[in-house]
């Protein structure tokens, strides 16, 4: 299992969850946990997903999430979870 | 282990997005005692494959780590054993020394690093003909180069200070502003005098790698003041238990991040990990600045009365958070205060906020020392020995790590500016003392080693 970090900032639209779903079904990366916060019309989203039965390079990964991200009017970043394991735990 | 929260993610990804904050070098250290020689040409082709076959991959993985992570990683370095001693047996006239200064800018372009550190000269007690050669061949060889980045040790608290060599810097100093002079005496911005300098130190101008190293190591350089600066704006008005507590804090959160990139490229290079350096770097990026932290903890301008003090605490409290969250700390570890490179210092020594003498004072409670200072183009040689020689002395004493690179910058004076670019910054040209010191430099030999008790 890798588990990959992936959140989505910006406006709050109808089928969001629905393109980004649909982006990780098509590309074999199974969905974990799903966490959002929305203030006002802006919505933060985090997705612990996992990347390891994933084809593609580290680099398709984020291409592809900015492309669903133009799509969706938000920004995608995908981040290995190691980042905030360390900076968050001991 | 918890599952990270979405607000533990949000804090990492607003640090990122927000406050600046990177990974600011990735330094593979290189060993060339096995380059050695007493041919200059086989020489140099023995430097150029060893850097190319050791760094390769430095730059691309350095990428990958930072797409991965999504953090950036803003450059990749190599440092080299100092090539005094690597020349010394090849190298029978200046140019000979020149002819390995173009060798390692080739294999810096070759490899695709920004900067390659380690044209230097260990002189702190005693000069040897291969380091006379080196040290004069310094104004040519930053000239001629683009990469290459040059240190000179020159005294330690063991030994104490070679005024020789101090006074012989005061003249390569000048003539390296000299032969760059086009560019604002750029030449002099690739040059620094040490004393108690680190042998594993990331960070350029004066990296180089130590003799005491071993084949080939990584050390990393971590950053961010615009993660602490926001962190002390959020403390406004507390006391001091709550801003160090904070700064501590804030300084483990960054430091993390370096020691998870530094293994994770240790592991994809095969090359060990060396240190963790702790130092807040700035860079003349809006809210990339020291100095914006020491406002931030109420000083109207950085160098009014309680600047030593605000410093003092920051760079403590950046060790206290920091060594905790790294397996080995090393290199310089303190907040660098150079003044082209932080907006906010050139600012406030614009205005007159900030004077040379108040930066001496801030370089006994930091590292690193007087940094990227523009100063009158008709600044004396001498007169640079005598900036080197204090700055040299308070090392010496405090046991400390200090250093000099001043920027005499030709055909300038108070009121004009020096604009080096880049991560390099502009700076307003600083008044220096004009009062002469040549009869105190001038006498030639060293200052003894100082007493290690008695102190006070």
């Amino acid at each position: 299992m890798q588990k990959t970090i992936v959140t989505i900032e910006g406006k709050d639209t109808i089928g969001i969850i629905a393109k980004v779903c649909t982006y990780f079904a098509d590309n074999g990366i199974n969905i974990l946990e799903i966490t959002q916060t929305t203030s006002e019309d802006n919505l933060y989203m985090m997705m612990v997903v996992d990347t390891g039965k994933y084809a593609g390079t580290f680099r398709d990964l984020t291409d592809g999430l900015n492309a669903v991200g133009k799509e969706i009017g938000c920004s995608v970043r995908a981040q290995h979870e190691e980042i905030f394991d360390m900076m968050h735990r001991i | 282990m918890a599952i990270i929260t979405l607000n533990e993610v949000r804090e990492t990804n607003n640090m990122i997005q927000h406050e600046n904050l990177d990974v600011r070098t990735i330094t593979m250290g290189i060993n060339l005692m096995d380059c050695m020689t007493d041919d200059v040409d086989r020489l140099c082709d023995n430097i150029y494959s060893k850097i190319t076959r050791l760094a390769k991959d430095l730059v691309s993985v350095g990428n990958e780590i930072g797409l991965e992570f999504g953090v950036p990683i803003v450059n990749k370095r190599v440092s080299v054993t100092p090539i005094a001693i690597v020349g010394s047996s090849a190298c029978k006239t200046k140019e000979d020394f020149v002819k390995i200064a173009k060798t390692l800018d080739r294999a810096a372009k070759t490899v695709g690093v920004n900067f390659i550190g380690g044209y230097s000269a260990l002189v702190m007690k005693g000069i040897t003909a291969a380091d006379r050669l080196l040290i004069e061949s310094i104004p040519l060889a930053l000239s001629q180069t683009d990469y290459v980045c040059s240190s000179i040790s020159v005294g330690s608290s063991k030994v104490g200070i070679n005024m020789d060599a101090v006074r012989m810097m005061g003249d390569i100093v000048k003539k390296t502003a000299e032969i760059t002079k086009d560019q604002d005496s750029i030449g002099c911005a690739k040059l620094v005098v040490f004393c108690n300098p680190a042998d594993d130190n990331p960070f350029m101008a004066g990296a180089f790698h130590g003799v005491i190293e071993g084949d080939a190591v990584l050390n990393v350089g971590v950053s961010g003041p615009g993660v602490v600066k926001t962190a002390v704006e959020k403390v406004r008005g507390e006391n001091f238990e709550v801003l160090c507590e904070t700064i501590k804090k804030t300084a483990f959160k960054v430091t993390r991040i370096g020691q998870l990139v530094g293994k994770e490229a240790s592991r994809r290079l095969g090359i060990p990990f060396g240190i963790l350096d702790l130092s807040l770097a700035p860079t003349p990026a809006i809210g990339d600045s020291i100095a914006d932290i020491l406002q931030g903890m109420g000083l109207e301008r950085v160098g009014a009365p309680g600047t030593t003090a605000a410093l003092a605490i920051l760079n403590d409290q950046v060790k206290k958070g920091g060594v905790m969250a790294s397996s080995y700390v090393g290199g310089l570890s303190g907040a660098f205060i150079p003044v082209s490179e932080d907006a906010s210092m050139a600012e406030a020594a614009e205005m007159g906020a900030l004077t040379l003498e108040k930066l001496e004072a801030m370089t006994c409670v930091c590292s690193v020392g007087l940094d990227m200072i523009a100063i009158p183009g008709d600044t004396k040689a001498s007169t640079i020995a005598g900036i080197i020689a204090d700055e040299m002395a308070i090392g010496m004493i405090n046991q400390k790590t200090t250093a000099v690179r001043v920027i005499p910058v030709i055909g300038k004076g108070v009121g004009d500016h020096a604009e080096f670019g880049g991560l390099l910054g502009d700076a307003p040209i600083m008044p220096v003392n004009t009062y002469a010191c040549d009869e105190f430099v001038d006498r030639g030999g060293r200052i003894p080693a100082p007493i290690h008790s008695f102190k006070n």
